[in-house]
């Protein structure tokens, strides 16, 4: 590991003060610590924020709730409000890695964390994600790479939080010294075309200090499933989130978000078309799970992936619809 | 229980009763209990010295011998107390780094350390010049001249050692390799065509480790391609002409890592007159082996020590590299050196289970008799030897003809090393499946075939166990029979291991007038419990509850103690334990005879008692009879004496059991449960038994399902080094377990004791959840891991309901 300076800031504006020179952000230091490790992110100077407490929390508010970047995964999948309303966040919540993963990873970690590449997160591979010129995926092992927007780096986007707060149509809140902004999670993450090297908008003065969910309409019902090849801490090869604002049995609208699928978490307007007016039976669920693949480019290795996530789309909209139970065949 | 039928080839088996011709001198004929209560319990004689302590009676008849106490060392290990390799900090001791192979192939042109010696906190920098591992040239003529030929990505080529770990790492990266690099191949099918590039310049053969492993020597060697070893018994072309029924398939296995929690890794401290070694081995004895003869030191020089082991299985025989290399930096620095492994050169470096490509073919008649067996296959050690995998096809089953041909391809990969039950899990995956095949194809049920076809007396009964099990009975013999996308199967598999006694195996056993009694050997516990049934057996000799004896191991300073791989510990040094405690017993008794106002030979020590045979006395506590003892200490020695019956070849195996549910949608496999039944003669502690099956067998799903080295295979570097992509079985992922074991006496020593480490259900689980993933589908599955993507190309590919009875 490189050496660096350590700042371990209490407060908010303590830790503003310290983003400058190159200065990295460290919450739960569950990906950044990884990374260090292998020699893949080498900081000069560290800010320690895990200890600022008034970034820990969740509220309900009249516009919904809000949620301190700090917040861990096993805080916001054991909330009560989380669980009765925002099922989806819940469940991404509390199917990402290990319990003792989830006890130490933020929220704000979690949106943040780097994407997922075997190449990338490799020392022995200078990559086009790491400043250099060459995808290795193409050519290589690309198996559990991505199926859509992967013609520059088929990297995947990791987080399952992400996955639920994208269906939720939720924003981040980005703090700097010089004020805050709020930026929609379907605008928060750059798209390697634009910049392989860059992940998110986030200035290097800001941090990630809350996430903001709007308030469901009525009859909004959500899920979330993640499949992979273990059940014990492994990362998702296709999870589905589903949002479906219902009326009776008619669904008037539907998000449907894949995991795992693109370098950027991306929702299905194909797959959400043909649930919009309908009942849901298993017959439109399937319909769904199939145009979402509609566009796909598999690679070399990947193609099952083109197979799997309809089966995780179809499964995760009668799961929302409370027309199937949690599948036994669901990780995580 | 009800009583099987014993054949007369068991019978044969089993071992006639002996003739009562005069005993040799020296010796006496003594009735051994042999057999499997219940089912084929019997008396034996053998031929004994007249110096062996009496028969041991079966389990039910004693008090700590195959009961299960408390491991004895349970408590160090939760509370965090036991110290291994790991935890080992000496005074003023460097840390020491490797400097890795940054490309797969090539020769070295120079190596400039200048960099890293003038970094501050670095005390040494050593450059191997003679590395350990992996196939060695036959021709020293083709050796490289320099430095060692660089075979794979991650090949250890320097080290340094530091005052602190992180200047270590930085010094390792100073080092300036210059290299020449060559073409490269990791992947067997190219590396058997005529073009593919050459890992060695001339045939190479590896040695073997104390485990297992290794490959043949002296074979042809074709390009990459170093065999066949070929083996025939009878006419194997006759056999498939005379067979009714002919099955062939073609099977591939991936490469797995061992893995263990522990890197490999030692701390070393040179001093003129003694070399000590802190290793995390399975053999203090072949670590202390290895360092004389790399330093041209008397053994009596060299001390290795392993107080507790994080695991091995079969990876950690000998100093190895990081042994020598840490003993170098000690020697040239003065001064203590810890030199443990990251978790990505253990995945590159110090071994693994190499891959196999098979084709099987097997010919039976109608009656399921086998007409001929033919295994052909490939696999590939890395740039080592030992990918064989004909032992099941081989030694499980009656054939009349027998034809293998081994074949070891060289890649540019890390040498693989002995891992538990070499060569089994791969060969049984294939034999395993293709028996049920053939069952299909004889209309027969897949116990009857092997009823029919397995001589071995103990998986009959094994079998008769899980024929009757609720879990068998619930197999619909009609693959394929759910509707829906979760299908239901059942399946079974068989192992086999080999009785294999290391000779190098003693032990002291000491008993002091304050009654205490300690045993001492050099044995190592790496993990599987070895300490505790040492405790056992001087317990019961001495009646003293086993927590109250003293083990004292992982030491060379004590007599030599056996390498722990194939199986062998508890079979190897029990007896001599026995012995030595029986002894010290002896002793004992006639050190307190002269007190306790009688002869020795009027005494017994029986249940912690001392008995006078005349009543002399009443009986007294071992306790209180040890204050009567004429000196403070009495102590006896014993090693290993050779088998009783040793013209008679052991096997030990089991039956296994796999339900599974495949979801025919997502490719995912789950394994609902498992039911072993499983035979390693005596259990000495059946709990620690049965841990060690639990064990074997989640490796084993492991294996099955999850666990794969992959290498880029433009590049040559392995892309999932960490546990985190190189996936295996977690918590969640491991079904109900349940052991059944069969006790199953062979009178061949005086503990009569066996293994359990290989034929514990590594070898037959991932056989066990194809032929059950083949009754829920109706499709075969030929490749590991199961993943999600294998499964469902190979739902996809089949044609709909093969194999259909």
């Amino acid at each position: 590991m490189n050496q660096f300076i350590l700042a371990d800031c209490t407060t908010e504006s303590g830790a503003l003060s310290q983003l400058h020179d190159g200065a990295v952000v460290k919450a739960g230091g569950v990906d950044l610590l990884d990374l260090m490790k292998s020699g893949i992110a080498t900081p000069t100077k560290l800010v320690n924020i895990r200890n600022i407490s008034g970034m820990r929390g969740i509220h309900e508010t009249a516009q919904g709730l809000n949620i301190g970047a700090l917040t861990t995964l096993a805080e916001i999948e054991e909330d009560p409000a989380v669980k009765a309303h925002y099922a989806i966040l819940s469940d991404a919540c509390g199917h990402a890695a290990t319990p003792q993963i989830r006890n130490m990873a933020t929220v704000g970690g979690n949106l943040l964390q780097q994407n997922r590449c075997w190449y990338f997160r490799s020392d022995d591979f200078a990559c086009l994600k790491k400043g250099k010129d060459m995808c290795f995926a193409f050519d290589g092992l690309n198996q559990y790479h991505a199926i859509f927007d992967n013609t520059t780096c088929p990297s995947v986007a990791p987080s399952s939080a992400a996955v639920a707060l994208l269906g939720l149509n939720a924003s981040v809140e980005l703090t700097s010294a010089k004020g805050k902004r709020t930026v929609a999670i379907k605008d928060f993450y750059v798209h390697p075309d634009v910049n392989p090297m860059t992940r998110t908008v986030i200035a290097p003065d800001e941090l990630l200090t809350a996430v903001v969910i709007p308030k469901p309409a009525s009859g909004t019902r959500s899920a979330y499933q993640k499949y992979g090849e273990k059940r014990s801490y492994d990362w998702a090869t296709a999870d589905a989130g589903v949002v479906l604002e219902m009326d009776g049995n008619i669904c008037r609208k539907a998000a449907i978000v894949m995991g795992a699928a693109s370098p950027v978490v991306m929702r299905s307007p194909k797959a959400e078309a043909m649930l919009a007016g309908k009942p849901i039976t298993e017959e439109t669920a399937r319909a769904a799970g199939k145009a979402a693949m509609e566009g796909a480019q598999p690679l070399s290795m990947n193609g099952y992936k083109v197979q799997l996530f309809p089966v995780a789309i179809y499964r995760t909209i009668l799961l929302a619809a409370g027309q199937m139970g949690r599948d036994p065949s669901a990780v995580g | 229980m009800a009583t099987t039928k014993i054949t007369p080839a068991e019978e044969a088996l089993l071992g006639a009763v002996a003739d009562a011709a005069t005993p040799p001198p020296g010796t006496e004929t003594v009735m051994m209990p042999v057999g499997i209560p219940g089912y084929t319990l019997h008396q034996e004689a053998r031929q004994i010295p007249t110096t062996q302590p009496p028969v041991l009676p079966i389990n039910k008849d004693l008090q700590y011998i195959g009961k299960s106490p408390k491991r004895w060392d349970a408590h160090a290990k939760v509370s965090g107390s036991a110290r291994y390799t790991y935890d080992i900090q000496l005074p003023g001791m460097l840390y020491a780094k490797f400097v890795n192979a940054a490309v797969p192939h090539a020769h070295i042109v120079s190596i400039d350390t200048s960099a890293a010696e003038k970094l501050p906190g670095v005390k040494g920098v050593y450059v191997i010049q003679h590395l350990l591992g992996g196939a060695v040239l036959r021709d020293a003529a083709l050796k490289s001249k320099t430095y060692p030929t660089v075979r794979y990505a991650g090949q250890p080529i320097a080290a340094v050692a530091a005052t602190q770990p992180h200047i270590a790492e930085e010094a390792a990266k100073l080092v300036k390799v210059q290299y020449d690099a060559k073409p490269f191949v990791v992947d067997l099918e190219k590396a058997r065509q005529p073009n593919a590039p050459q890992v060695f310049p001339g045939p190479a053969d590896q040695a073997g480790t104390a485990g297992g492993g290794g490959g043949p020597h002296g074979v042809t060697q074709t390009g990459n391609v170093h065999g066949p070893a070929i083996h025939k018994v009878g006419d194997a072309e006759q056999g498939f002409k005379d067979a009714d029924v002919v099955v062939e398939s073609k099977y591939s296995t991936q490469v797995q890592t061992h893995s263990a929690l522990e890197t490999h890794g030692v701390v070393a401290d040179w001093k003129p007159d003694l070399l000590t070694v802190w290793a995390s081995t399975q053999g203090t004895a072949s670590v202390r082996e290895e360092l004389a003869a790399f330093f041209h030191l008397p053994k009596s020089q060299v001390r290795v020590i392993t107080e507790f082991m994080g695991g091995g299985f079969g990876a950690k025989f000998g100093a190895g590299n990081p042994g020598v290399v840490a003993a170098q930096l000690s020697r040239q620095t003065g001064t203590p050196v810890w030199l443990m492994l990251d978790r990505k050169q253990e995945h590159l470096s110090v071994g693994n289970r190499p891959s196999s490509d098979q084709t099987l073919k097997i010919g039976a008649k109608k009656d399921g008799t086998l007409t001929a067996v033919q295994l052909v296959s490939f696999g590939s050690a890395g740039c080592g030897t030992g990918a064989g995998c004909a032992g099941p096809a081989t030694n499980l089953y009656k054939w009349a003809a027998l034809h293998t041909e081994e074949n070891d391809v060289f890649i540019n990969a890390g040498p693989a090393s002995a891992m538990r039950a070499p060569g089994h899990p791969q060969g049984a995956f294939a034999l395993e499946q293709t028996i049920d095949e053939l069952a299909t194809k004889l209309n027969m049920d897949p116990i009857d075939l092997r009823d029919k076809i397995d001589e071995n007396p103990v998986r009959r009964v094994e079998r008769q166990i899980i024929r009757e099990s609720a879990l068998w009975k619930s197999r619909n013999p009609k693959p394929n029979a759910d509707q829906g996308h979760i299908k239901r199967g059942v399946g079974l598999s068989q192992s086999v291991w080999y009785r294999h006694i290391n000779m190098n195996s003693a032990a002291e056993v000491r008993v002091h007038r304050d009654g205490s009694v300690e045993v001492l050997s050099a044995v190592q516990d790496i993990g599987t419990g070895i300490k505790t049934v040492l405790a056992q057996v001087l317990a019961e000799q001495f009646g003293v509850p086993p927590e109250k004896v003293s083990v004292k191991i992982g030491d060379t300073n004590y007599p030599i103690g056996p390498n722990s791989g194939g199986s062998v510990t508890t079979a190897s040094l029990t007896p001599a334990v026995r012995d030595a405690a029986w002894q010290a017993s002896q002793k004992f008794l006639a050190s307190v005879a002269p007190a306790l106002g009688t002869a020795p030979d009027d005494l017994v020590l029986t249940g912690g008692e001392v008995h006078s045979k005349s009543n002399k006395f009443q009986p007294i506590t071992f306790r209180r009879a040890a204050a009567k003892m004429d000196t403070d200490e009495v102590s006896a020695q014993s090693k290993r004496i050779p088998d009783y019956n040793k013209g008679h070849y052991d096997t030990y195996g089991g039956v296994d059991v796999a339900e599974v549910e495949v979801d025919t949608e997502t490719g995912l496999i789950h394994v609902k449960r498992i039911f072993a039944v499983h035979d390693c003669g005596r259990p000495m502690n059946p709990s620690q038994v049965i841990n060690q099956i639990n064990g074997g067998l989640i490796q084993g799903i492991s294996y099955a399902l999850y666990e794969n080295r992959l290498l880029d295979p433009n590049f040559g570097y392995m892309v999932n080094p960490n546990l985190e992509q190189y996936k295996i079985a977690g918590s969640r992922d491991i079904p109900e377990l349940h052991v059944q074991l069969v006790e199953s006496y062979i009178g061949q020593s005086s503990t009569d004791a066996s293994g359990i480490g290989e034929a514990a259900g590594v070898m037959s689980a991932a056989a066990a959840i194809g032929n059950a993933f083949h009754n829920a589908t109706g499709v075969r599955i030929r490749t590991t891991p199961m993943t999600p993507p294998v499964v469902l190309k190979a739902l996809s590919k089949a044609p709909q309901r093969s194999e259909t009875a």
